[in-house]
């Protein structure tokens, strides 16, 4: 068949159709693979509630349990303590909590459902380090008129003892609280709450 | 229809066996095309002959390949990619596997001397324009490798499943979920679980063992095609295929091999010579190719006092740190002043019109108070930035000459400037964040931004010197 007597219209449909159809095809054989990537059904089944006990945590010091393989942190926070988080409304970049970072019933002035105990997960929320607990009242390299709280060593992010962020760091939330509640005085338990109970 | 049967291959040089060699080179030329691609690309492919010693480090990032690959295949004999066993099987490598250790050791030297080899043979392309048409795409393909390289570097870095692993991983993944919108479900996507974990781990083995090595040897054979394609540069920056004698050889050009190949012999000697004496005698580079908190087994509850990248991602790693919310009023100012001197410099309506509708959008996501984007996602943002832009580089400059040996003290004062801003960020990327380091970053951040952005400018208003019209030696 000689060059002219191509019908190149129908050449140019065929090609056309041709590419498009290879095309979805690809796209759909992509399918399988970028979906065998999520999360397995086994680890969205992990991360159950944890118990912890309370009675035995020392005022002004802190205990860490794993919960869905992230660190929380429960502070036994002193009146002293409490006191730094009000001095520090003014040093923080959302001093009443607006943005949603902690259920309803943690949107208050200490950001718990008791003043004494705080219960938030320690993972900076800028690039997920765990922050180091500074906890003494004193001058550091970072801030010289440190009151106490959270020194975040991967970007340098502060965070008083409240979890609350301070102004002008690299992290832009405040610390998350998880959904958590009282089970007696000094039984919690973190990963579940009255909602859901 | 059977093709001309090629001419016969004559090989000398072996005496008694000449004969014997030159039938089966025939053999084989007749089936594969042996003999043209030994011509094309060693014995007659001419490489300009004023080669100086920054044209040691693309043969030598060969080699480090090589290295790492065959490194690498006996690692894997003995590692376990599980949360479970990683760290114990890497310190059975080193402890019971017989000479795991010199193994595990080349391989984790290999990966700084990488860089520290593409950092040079980067630095040659700067210097030489080697950039510049028509090797535009030689080093869009030399990019690529970097690129690849880092991603490389950064999944290897996971496998031994230490402190500095675990935690170097969880910020860089975490890097996309600052991505608006799509950020936390592609960061969940990257790591197959809401933490770092077991499926993290295995799929980071999969890219590291498989994918990546694949990638990174295409990507190396497309820059050595574009390169014998348009010929090598050289340090006075000159076409040598201007000159030509009468057979169409470059009047400054000599055969890759025996010339070169026997060069470059002295150069792996060399290299050899410092790489093992890293390998036997300071494996751990006093915590730069090794970091310490790396020999404690990774714990997700509890980030190690200190952490910072290896020292090739450091000065990424501070422009990342660089941009802190009140920054960004001085990078707005920054967009704004770069609009300002296109719209000044630019008679292009279009041009003009572009530039500032761009740049006010650019300002209005940095600090248009409700419509901003946050400053996390400008590091993220800033920090890839700073990768790609290398990409623009044969655009950017727009000298008469390429060769940093004929541009004038404009181009000289940059490509100092740049090179000395690099290293600071990349110390300061080392280093606890500090009030001081925090600013120096930033300045280095402007800088290093402002050596690729300006270079229109700058490469123009030169006083560049004649290039001469042959190589000098």
């Amino acid at each position: 068949m000689s060059e002219k007597d191509t019908n190149q219209g129908k050449r140019q449909f065929l090609v056309a159709a041709t590419t498009v159809a290879g095309g979805v095809a690809a796209g759909a054989a992509a399918v399988p693979f970028v979906a065998s990537m999520l999360p397995s059904e086994r680890a969205k089944a992990a991360g159950a509630p944890v118990e912890v006990d309370l009675s035995t945590l020392a005022p002004g010091e802190r205990v860490t349990v794993e919960w869905q393989g992230k660190p929380v942190w429960i502070v036994r926070r002193t009146e002293e303590m409490l006191k730094t988080i009000r001095a520090n409304d003014g040093n923080v970049a959302d001093p009443e909590s607006k943005r949603k970072m902690q259920p309803a019933y943690a949107t208050n002035e200490m950001r718990a459902i008791k003043d004494e105990f705080l219960v938030v997960v320690g993972i900076c929320t800028h690039l997920g380090c765990s922050p180091v607990g500074k906890f003494a009242k004193q001058a550091e390299a970072f801030d010289p008129n440190w009151l106490g709280g959270f020194y975040c060593p991967c970007h340098g992010s502060l965070f008083d003892l409240a979890g609350r962020v301070f102004k002008n760091r690299p992290a832009p939330d405040n610390l998350l609280v998880p959904p958590h509640k009282y089970l007696s005085d000094t039984r919690i338990i973190i990963g579940e709450d009255t909602k859901g109970a | 229809m059977a093709a001309t049967p090629k001419e016969p291959v004559n090989f000398t040089g072996a005496g008694p066996l000449n004969a014997p060699i030159s039938g089966v080179l025939t053999w084989v030329d007749q089936r594969f095309p042996l003999m043209s691609l030994w011509r094309d690309h060693l014995s007659q492919y001419y490489a300009p002959k004023n080669f100086n010693f920054w044209y040691f480090f693309g043969g030598l990032a060969m080699l480090v390949l090589v290295i790492q690959i065959v490194t690498g295949i006996f690692l894997v004999m003995h590692y376990k990619p599980s949360a479970a066993e990683a760290f114990a099987s890497v310190e059975y490598i080193m402890r019971d596997v017989p000479m795991g250790w010199f193994i595990r050791y080349m391989h984790s030297t290999g990966a700084s001397a990488f860089f520290i080899v593409i950092y040079l043979h980067m630095f040659r392309g700067l210097m030489y324009g080697s950039y510049r048409q028509p090797r535009e795409l030689i080093w869009i393909f030399g990019m690529l490798i970097y690129l690849c390289l880092m991603a490389e570097a950064f999944f290897g870095y996971l496998l031994p499943w230490g402190q500095m692993s675990f935690w170097g991983a969880q910020v860089i993944i975490n890097l996309f979920d600052a991505l608006p919108l799509i950020g936390p479900d592609l960061s969940t996507w990257i790591r197959g679980d809401f933490v770092i974990s077991d499926a993290t781990l295995n799929r980071f083995f999969a890219f590291h063992v498989i994918a990546l090595p694949l990638v990174l040897l295409g990507l190396v054979a497309a820059h050595i095609m574009a390169l014998h394609e348009v010929g090598s540069n050289n340090p006075d920056g000159v076409e040598i295929k201007k000159h030509k004698d009468s057979q169409g050889r470059p009047l400054d050009g000599i055969p890759f091999h025996p010339y070169y190949t026997v060069k470059d012999m002295v150069g792996v000697v060399v290299f050899l010579f410092l790489f093992f004496m890293v390998v036997f005698f300071a494996p751990e580079m006093g915590g730069y190719f090794l970091e310490y908190n790396n020999f404690i087994p990774a714990d997700p509850l509890k980030t190690p006092a200190h952490i910072a990248p290896v020292w090739y991602f450091t000065p990424y790693y501070s422009i990342l740190r660089a941009i802190t919310e009140d920054f960004m009023l001085v990078l707005a100012i920054g967009v704004a002043a770069y609009v300002v001197l296109i719209w000044l410099t630019t008679r292009d309506q279009r041009v003009k019109f572009a530039a500032s509708v761009i740049g006010l959008v650019v300002i209005v996501l940095m600090i248009g108070g409700p419509l901003a984007i946050e400053a996390k996602v400008w590091g993220v943002a800033m920090m890839g930035a700073a990768t790609l832009i290398f990409f623009l580089l044969p655009w950017l400059d727009r000298s008469p000459v390429r060769s940093i040996r004929y541009k004038g003290p404009l181009s000289k004062a940059a490509l100092s400037i740049f090179v000395i801003v690099f290293l600071v960020l990349g110390y300061y990327g080392t280093q606890t964040v500090t009030p001081a380091g925090t600013i120096i970053s930033q300045i280095g951040t402007l800088i290093y931004f402002a050596f690729f952005l300006l270079m229109p400018w700058y490469s123009v208003m030169d006083k560049t010197k004649p290039e001469p019209d042959r190589v000098t030696m």
